[in-house]
Parts: structure tokens; C-alpha cells; sequence
């Protein structure tokens, strides 16, 4: 991304004594990742804006590799002595053994450019963010009386890294973020309904210049209040629509973990073993791509300092890689794929995604509702969860109609759907060609989150288990 | 709380010091420490030690409020946190209940939180028991793996200080270990995990962890996708934990306060079964998340919520108790330095009955004994009550357990579900959850699965 300074977070000689004294103790590998972030939020609820929020997360982790052994210290304190303190810790406990002389010659990394910042946000009057907490809240109210409370949030954040390892990488980043979220509730005969809207990219304030919050707001209104006179869901096995955009949570919790290298490696992948297989409908080309100019999970170098990159996992239906990130792609003796990735400079690095969709088939998506006989058509997606190893998951749908004879007709109340990821892949029968992003998601592995995007063209499973209690 | 840590302590009233005329300020300064180990395939995979500390600073003014915080305990730092505190106090929107808790006279009830042998205990043992647990798991049953086995500590000081004269520091400490498995059977691969927590590394029960790992994975091989009927459930402690804290976010007076909940307008109504009796009681030592004061200062204490069915009172920090004209029930949450004061339940406990589940499970004519949920973010709203979760567990006829169970999900509204308990088992269980488990038996639920 496009960077105002260059002044880096630590001067590349202590960098170089940091990375020197992680080998100290006989380590083949040590690294240190720097972060430094502000941040600033903004919530408005029941008509009040409630609170502004100014934080600041700066630290650094050390991470030092003996063999199949990893030591992580971090630390607050970015002086000399803080990090070569947390070296020493992270150097103790990946090994006791001989220690030795290490030099290393640090050599820039090329960092993907992600795209350009307008308008950082740190530079936008906080009046100005607060300003559209209120317009939201007006726009929403004002869909319906039946809107009994609103509550939205705005959040921005700036972060600077950088990652320096022992193999000579030198890289840094900066990572821009602004988000907007909308939650309303609507008030009825049969009782409260929520509805639920957000806007996320890795852009600057340039984002609302580009989108309409009352749009925003007025969508979220409008889920709830649709949901008053929604029925409860069906009990069982049907057909499936999924709506373009949020539907890619569908595949990042099908496939996506599972096609996680670390837990591959382990055997607790349903997808192990499979390489080159047909594992999915021949309509299914699934790809992670953290280049994506300006979505949720864009990112100029991954957190272990490697470039971000397009990586096709699945093409028509086969399996042609998974994702990886420094540890597994060495002990494989192949290249990283730019998707080690950690929460904050207090975690460690593991494989995780970044923008994970499906690509466009031909149908038109009118043709695939209308060649639905009885079916449910989930229009926006909630999250999700998986069990990679069994290839169970489960994703909750938060707006959602019953088709029935080709038309979509009552909207559901909410609950998930079940399934089996490698079967779900096969049962895939219909592929739209209208591919959209939805909108930003954390994803959660391990106790840490961090920002992905998902998406995907309307499409159908012939089979799914719809978890509702209607007969 | 039980221990002063000085140093933070004067931190804290440094900045409380610094008020102006007509400002409050609460001033929250922590720090903390953690070490991770995992063991995998009987080696150290990976070792963490790390410690961290910050300051989240409060300003009220003229009933608007302003928030800020950084990870670190930097002088010039916490002097910047404070200044933009201050100047996020002319963004907020006046709110007349806007303002700090005050000292309310209710006394604390002492506990131990800190054990000096978690404190000194070495790092060659906590890794020597973390290879134990893997090994113990291993010896369980021939079909099972170990995916990974860990132990992690923690320990925090904490100390908060207001204008409003709360002053309260003091610290803890904590350790844990758990497992995960793996099972295979041909091309069937399922999951498990066990744990055991405990004041320090002598009360963890290994056996038990390792047991439970293999049982949960190995018990799911060859599980079917059960046909859709509506059923009775048997939750097992594990799941019942999950579906109370649910229940935290409608007893939130907060929510209420707001028109969140759907048991607004509702205290003195029968909103479940006689037999269930909600309570928050984090002064119970048993209790993973007991405290002696909540996220404000005041001090925790018991309250009843649902006595033998009827809704009897909500959770309060200081805001919410001002906007409904009633006094704090020592129900402040808070997620550390990095966040301002919340609501909720801090220790939920049912108050059990007296059927082992193997006598719950025999009265149970046809249904499925609950082992395991998932998608409770994704598949429960509990504002409309809407309630739907993945599952897996056995199928129950004439009061015996039968075939296990997978990919199906359970559906009803938390409305419903609370008057359809029909029994509430003694099998206590302290999770390391803010709500402790037992056997719930729960009837009318719908079962989907083919």
C-alpha cells in the first residue's frame, strides 16, 4: 500500500543484533515482527453517540526455529534492550544447545502493491466519522415505524509492520482499514427481528465517498423488518440457492480450512491425500487471492514478510494446492504461498486465508431460482464453523426466502445449515455468472482473528440439511 | 481485591489526579503474562513466554464520554492516552446517566486468586506433564492421534482508580492444559478434545483429559446422519454451559434498558420451567470466572435471576442501573485495558437436581443425547430467540443410549427451550466457561438431519 514515510520502526542495525542473538543458542531461523497500530472507533446506540475510541498497539514478537521446535517471545518495549531481551527468551526456548556467531545481510522484499490510499484515515476530523454513525441511524429509522432501536459503528485502523528474518528478509507494510456496520431491530406481532449490514475494505476514508451509508443502513432496516413477517425455516434435506457475495463463507468453511497446510500436514484434513483429485463439482474453481485490490483481506506481504499472492486452489472441481505458510512450505521444501498470517505482533504466524472465493460459471442467477422447484434461497450469509476433519460445518443464514415452483416467495426466521464439505462440493450443480465480494469478516483459528473476504456467484447445491423447525 | 499491587496502583492514581473541574476519569492500568507450550508427537512444537501491559483511560464531561488506551505503561504514552481521551469527550452525545460507578458500600468477599506454586513452578515440569497428557491420550485407544497437546498459563495484575473514589488492584494467576484428537476408521477421520484446569499444574487431573479427548473423537466413528423428527434432548454439561451463557446477553440490563431483550417487561412472569433456577454468583470459588469486583470496582456479588422459573431480576453495571433507576448488581464485564466497561453475567450457575444423567437418560422414551454443538454465533439470535446449532452425540430409545449421530442441527427459540426443560441433572461440572454445566433434558426440539 502506499506509504507516507519511511522511516522504518527499528533501525536495521538493532534489527540485525535481534535476529543475531535469536541464533544464539544454535537456531537455524529467527525473526522479529514489528507492528505498530492506531487506531480510532466510534459507536452510536439507542440514538446517542455513545462513546469515540483512540487506541495504540505497538510491539514486537520474536520468533527463533530449532528443528521442529519453535520459541515466541513478544514485548511492548521496542527499545534495543526490550528486544533483545525477548530474542534471549525466544532463543532459551527453542533450544538449549551451541551457541555461535550469526551475520545476516537483510534484503528488501518485494511487497505487493495493494492499492492506493486516498485518504488515510488518521488524517479525517473524527467529527466527520461520527457524522455518518448519525446519518445511519437516521436513514434506518426512517425506514419503517417498526425500527425500534439502531445501533451502528465506525472503525479505522492504520499498521504499520515490519518483518525481518535470518534468511535476509527485510519487508514492511502498511496496512489501512475503515469499516462501517449497521444493526437495527424491528418490532412486530411475533416479536423482535434483527437485521444486519457492513462495508469493509482495506481503503481509506475514500470509502464513503464510494459508498452510501444510508444504502448501508437502510438495507440492514430492511432485512428486519422483512424478517417481522418471515416463517419459521424448514426442517431437513433440500435444495440450496446461495446468493453471490456472502455465499463464499460457504467455501471457506467447506474447503478453505481445510486446505490450510498446517492442518493438512497434521492429518486433520478431510482433503489430505487428495492432491490432483476431483474433489468438487467440475464447476468449482476455488481461489485465495491476497492481492485483491482494496478487499477485507488484502495485504501487501503476508506476516512472516512474504509477498501477498493469487493462489487457485481447486480448479474445475480438482485440488491443486493448499495454502501455506514459512514453517510447512520448508519442511516440504517448497515455496510459501503469502498466507502466514497472526492476530497482532502477540501471536504467532500460522496458515491462514485471505480473500477466498468462487469463480463465475454461465447460468443466468434468474434461471437458477427458476429451475428450483422447493428450495430455500439464502440471500446473506452469517458465519460459520468447521471441523476439518470429519468436513462437518455449519453457517448460519441471516436472510432467507423458501422457493417454491421457481419463485422466491416467504422469508425464513433464521437458523444454519449443515453439511459435509466434500460432499457439499459435489452436490454443486448450478453456477451463476454475476461473481460479487461480500462484505468484511474475521476469521478465527487458534484464538487468533484476523480480516478475510469471501465471495462467490449465485449458485445451487442440490442437497443441503436446513437446521429450522418447520415440518 | 486481596493483593495491592502498588506500583500500578499509583499509575492509576496518577492519572485520576490530573481531572479537571467537572471531568471524571477512571484510569485502568494492567499487565499481565502468559506462557504457551505444545507438544506434538513428543516434541516441543512450540514454546511462548511473553509478557504485556497497557492503560485504557475513561473521561466523562458535561455526561458525554470519551475512551482511549495503549499497550504500554510508557509515561509520555499513558500522558497521550489521556489527551485523546479527553478530546473524544466532545464527539459523544450528552447522556444524563453518563458516569463513573461509585463506592456502594457492599463489602467483597475474599477468595485466592494467586497460587505461588503456579508462580515458581519450573518450565522442564509444565512441559515433562504437557508430554504426559500426549502420551496418557495416546495409551487410550489404538485408533486415536494426538493433533496436539498444551499447557498454558497466565497471570495479571490490575489496578483501577476513578474520581469517584474506587481504588482497587490486586492480581492472579491461572493454568490449564488440553488436547485435541484425532480418530481414524478406513476414510473416516473424527475430532475430539479434552482438558483440566486448576490453581496450579498439582490439580490437573491428566487422566480425565485424556480420556475424554479419546472417548469424544473415537465415539463419533461411524456416526450416521440421524432422519428429521422433533425429539427430546439430553445436553450434556459441556453444551448446557454454551446454551446459559446465551442467556447472559437477555438478563443484560443494558439490553434491556435498550429494548434488547425479549424478557424486557417481563420480571415477575413464569418464563421457564418451575424447576429452573438461574443464578450469578461469581463470590462461588468453584466458579472458573469467580472475582471479588466486577469491571467497574464494586464488588461482585450473588444475584438470583430466574428463581423456579420466574424472571426476577436483570444484571446492572452503574450506567445501565441509572438509565432503569435501580443500583448496580456488581455486573460491570470488562475485556482488559483495551475496552471500556460492559454488562453481563460474570459466574452462572444452575442450582441442580438429583439424577445422575445415566437416570435423566433413562427416563427418556425416544431422543438424542447432545455431545457437541456448533455454529452457536452463526445460528442463534438472542434478540428474536431463534435458536438452531449444529450437532453430533447418540441416539436415545427406550432410556438407553444407542448409534452415534453427526450432521444434523437442533432448532427451537430460547423462549420455548427454557419452558420445555422437563429435567435438571446433579452432574455439576466447573467448566472454564462464565457458565458451569450439568445435564439439561429439554423436550420438543427439532431435529434436522435427513
Amino acid at each position: 500500500m502506499s506509504s507516507r514515510s519511511n522511516s522504518p520502526l527499528i533501525e536495521p542495525d538493532v534489527i540485525a543484533k535481534v535476529l543475531a542473538k535469536g541464533r544464539s543458542t544454535g537456531a537455524e531461523f529467527s525473526e522479529i515482527y514489528v507492528e505498530d497500530k492506531r487506531s480510532t472507533s466510534a459507536g452510536l446506540d439507542d440514538g446517542k453517540v455513545e462513546q469515540v475510541t483512540s487506541g495504540r498497539d505497538r510491539g514486537a514478537g520474536i520468533r527463533v526455529i530449532a528443528g521442529e521446535t519453535t520459541g515466541f517471545a513478544h514485548t511492548s518495549d521496542l527499545s534495543e534492550r526490550g528486544l533483545l531481551a525477548a530474542a534471549e527468551a525466544a532463543a532459551a526456548a527453542a533450544k538449549q544447545g551451541d551457541g555461535g556467531v550469526h551475520t545476516i545481510a537483510l534484503q528488501p522484499v518485494f511487497r505487493h502493491p495493494v492499492n492506493t490510499i486516498v485518504q488515510f484515515p488518521d488524517t479525517v476530523a473524527k467529527a466527520r466519522k461520527v457524522e455518518l454513525l448519525q446519518r445511519a441511524n437516521a436513514a434506518a429509522r426512517g425506514v419503517h415505524g417498526a425500527i425500534v432501536q439502531v445501533s451502528a459503528g465506525y472503525g479505522d485502523s492504520v499498521k504499520q509492520i515490519l518483518i525481518a528474518n535470518s534468511d535476509g528478509v527485510f519487508s514492511a507494510d502498511e496496512q489501512v482499514r475503515t469499516l462501517m456496520r449497521v444493526s437495527v431491530i424491528a418490532n412486530g406481532d411475533a416479536g423482535m427481528q434483527t437485521g444486519y449490514n457492513s462495508l469493509g475494505h482495506t481503503i481509506g476514508f475514500e470509502l464513503f465517498d464510494e459508498h452510501d451509508v444510508e444504502e448501508l443502513a437502510v438495507r440492514a432496516a430492511q432485512q428486519a423488518i422483512t424478517k417481522l413477517q418471515a416463517r419459521p425455516a424448514p426442517s431437513g434435506a433440500m435444495q440450496v440457492v446461495i446468493k453471490q457475495g456472502s455465499g463464499g463463507v460457504l467455501f471457506h468453511e467447506a474447503c478453505g480450512h481445510g486446505l490450510e497446510a498446517d492442518l493438512v500436514g497434521k492429518g486433520s484434513s478431510v482433503y489430505r491425500g487428495k492432491m490432483g483429485e476431483l474433489v468438487a463439482s467440475p464447476l468449482v474453481t476455488v481461489i485465495d487471492d491476497g492481492t485483491m485490490a482494496g478487499e477485507w483481506g488484502a495485504i501487501g506481504v503476508d506476516d512472516e514478510g512474504h509477498a501477498s499472492q493469487k493462489n487457485t486452489l481447486i480448479e474445475n472441481g480438482i485440488l491443486t494446492d493448499y495454502m501455506w505458510d514459512y514453517i510447512r512450505a520448508r519442511k516440504e521444501g517448497r515455496k510459501q504461498s503469502g498466507n502466514g498470517r497472526r492476530q497482532s505482533y502477540a501471536d504467532l504466524p500460522m496458515v491462514r486465508m485471505t480473500n477466498t472465493f468462487v469463480t463465475n460459471g454461465s447460468e443466468n442467477p434468474d434461471d437458477i431460482i427458476r429451475a428450483t422447484d422447493k428450495g430455500v434461497y439464502v440471500a446473506k450469509l452469517g458465519g460459520g464453523q468447521v471441523d476439518t476433519a470429519s468436513g462437518d460445518f455449519v453457517f448460519g443464514m441471516v436472510e432467507a426466502y423458501l422457493i417454491e415452483n421457481g419463485e422466491i416467495t416467504e422469508p425464513l426466521r433464521e437458523g444454519n445449515l449443515i453439511g459435509n464439505g466434500p460432499q457439499v462440493l459435489k452436490d454443486i450443480d448450478l453456477m451463476g455468472n454475476d461473481f460479487a465480494m461480500g462484505g468484511p469478516g474475521t476469521c478465527g483459528k487458534d484464538g487468533q482473528g484476523v480480516p478475510v473476504g469471501d465471495g462467490c456467484p449465485t449458485l445451487r447445491v442440490k442437497s443441503m440439511t436446513i437446521g429450522g423447525t418447520a415440518a | 481485591m486481596s493483593n495491592t499491587v502498588d506500583d500500578l496502583q499509583a499509575i492509576a492514581d496518577r492519572v485520576v489526579a490530573q481531572a479537571g473541574a467537572g471531568e471524571q476519569i477512571e484510569a485502568y492500568v494492567s499487565r499481565g503474562g502468559e506462557t504457551a507450550i505444545r507438544i506434538y508427537e513428543g516434541e516441543l512444537e512450540h514454546f511462548v513466554s511473553a509478557q504485556s501491559e497497557g492503560v485504557g483511560i475513561r473521561v466523562i464531561k458535561d455526561g458525554r464520554t470519551g475512551f482511549a488506551y495503549a499497550g504500554t505503561l510508557d509515561p509520555a504514552a499513558i500522558a497521550e492516552v489521556l489527551a485523546d481521551a479527553r478530546d473524544n469527550v466532545s464527539f459523544g452525545t450528552p447522556d444524563e446517566f453518563a458516569g463513573l460507578a461509585v463506592p456502594d458500600g457492599v463489602a467483597q468477599i475474599p477468595q485466592k486468586f494467586w497460587d505461588e506454586e503456579l508462580a515458581g513452578y519450573p518450565t522442564d515440569k509444565k512441559i515433562a506433564l504437557t508430554k504426559e497428557l500426549e502420551k496418557l491420550t495416546l495409551g487410550m485407544d489404538e485408533r486415536v492421534r494426538v493433533d496436539e497437546a498444551n499447557y498454558d498459563d497466565g497471570w495479571g495484575e490490575v489496578a483501577v482508580a476513578t474520581t469517584t473514589g474506587i481504588r482497587e488492584s490486586g492480581r492472579g494467576n491461572s493454568c490449564y492444559v488440553s488436547v485435541s484428537t484425532l480418530a481414524d476408521d478406513e476414510e473416516e477421520t473424527q475430532t475430539g478434545f479434552g482438558f483440566s484446569v486448576g490453581d496450579s499444574p498439582k490439580d490437573f487431573n491428566l487422566q480425565k483429559a485424556a480420556r475424554e479427548a479419546a472417548e469424544r473423537a473415537t465415539r463419533l466413528l461411524g456416526a450416521i446422519k440421524p432422519p428429521s423428527k422433533r425429539t427430546t434432548v439430553v445436553l450434556d454439561p459441556y453444551v448446557t454451559s454454551q446454551f446459559i451463557s446465551i442467556l447472559s446477553s437477555t438478563l443484560n440490563g443494558e439490553n434491556v434498558a435498550k429494548g434488547r431483550s425479549f424478557f424486557a417487561e417481563r420480571l415477575g412472569d413464569q418464563v421457564a420451567d418451575p424447576r429452573f433456577t438461574l443464578v450469578d454468583d461469581p463470590t462461588n470459588p468453584l466458579a472458573y470466572t469467580a472475582t471479588d469486583i466486577d469491571g467497574e470496582g464494586l464488588a461482585a456479588r450473588r444475584n438470583v435471576l430466574i428463581e423456579n422459573g420466574v424472571l426476577k431480576k436483570f444484571v446492572h453495571s452503574s450506567y445501565s442501573a441509572r438509565r432503569m433507576n435501580t443500583t448496580s448488581t456488581g455486573n460491570a464485564t470488562r475485556g482488559g485495558f483495551a475496552g471500556s466497561p460492559g454488562v453481563g453475567c460474570l459466574a452462572m450457575q444452575l442450582v441442580p437436581g438429583t439424577q445422575s444423567q445415566e437416570e435423566l437418560i433413562a427416563g427418556v422414551d425416544d431422543g438424542v443425547l447432545i455431545q457437541m454443538v456448533s455454529g452457536l454465533h452463526s445460528g442463534v439470535n438472542p434478540i428474536s430467540g431463534d435458536f438452531s446449532t449444529g450437532a453430533s452425540g447418540m441416539l436415545i430409545s427406550n432410556g438407553t443410549v444407542g448409534a452415534p449421530v453427526r450432521e444434523f442441527t437442533i432448532a427451537s427459540t430460547l423462549q420455548r427451550m427454557l419452558l420445555d426443560i422437563v429435567a435438571i441433572g446433579a452432574d455439576v461440572d466447573w467448566l472454564p466457561s462464565r457458565a458451569h454445566g450439568l445435564s439439561l433434558v429439554i423436550r420438543d426440539v427439532t431435529m434436522s438431519g435427513t
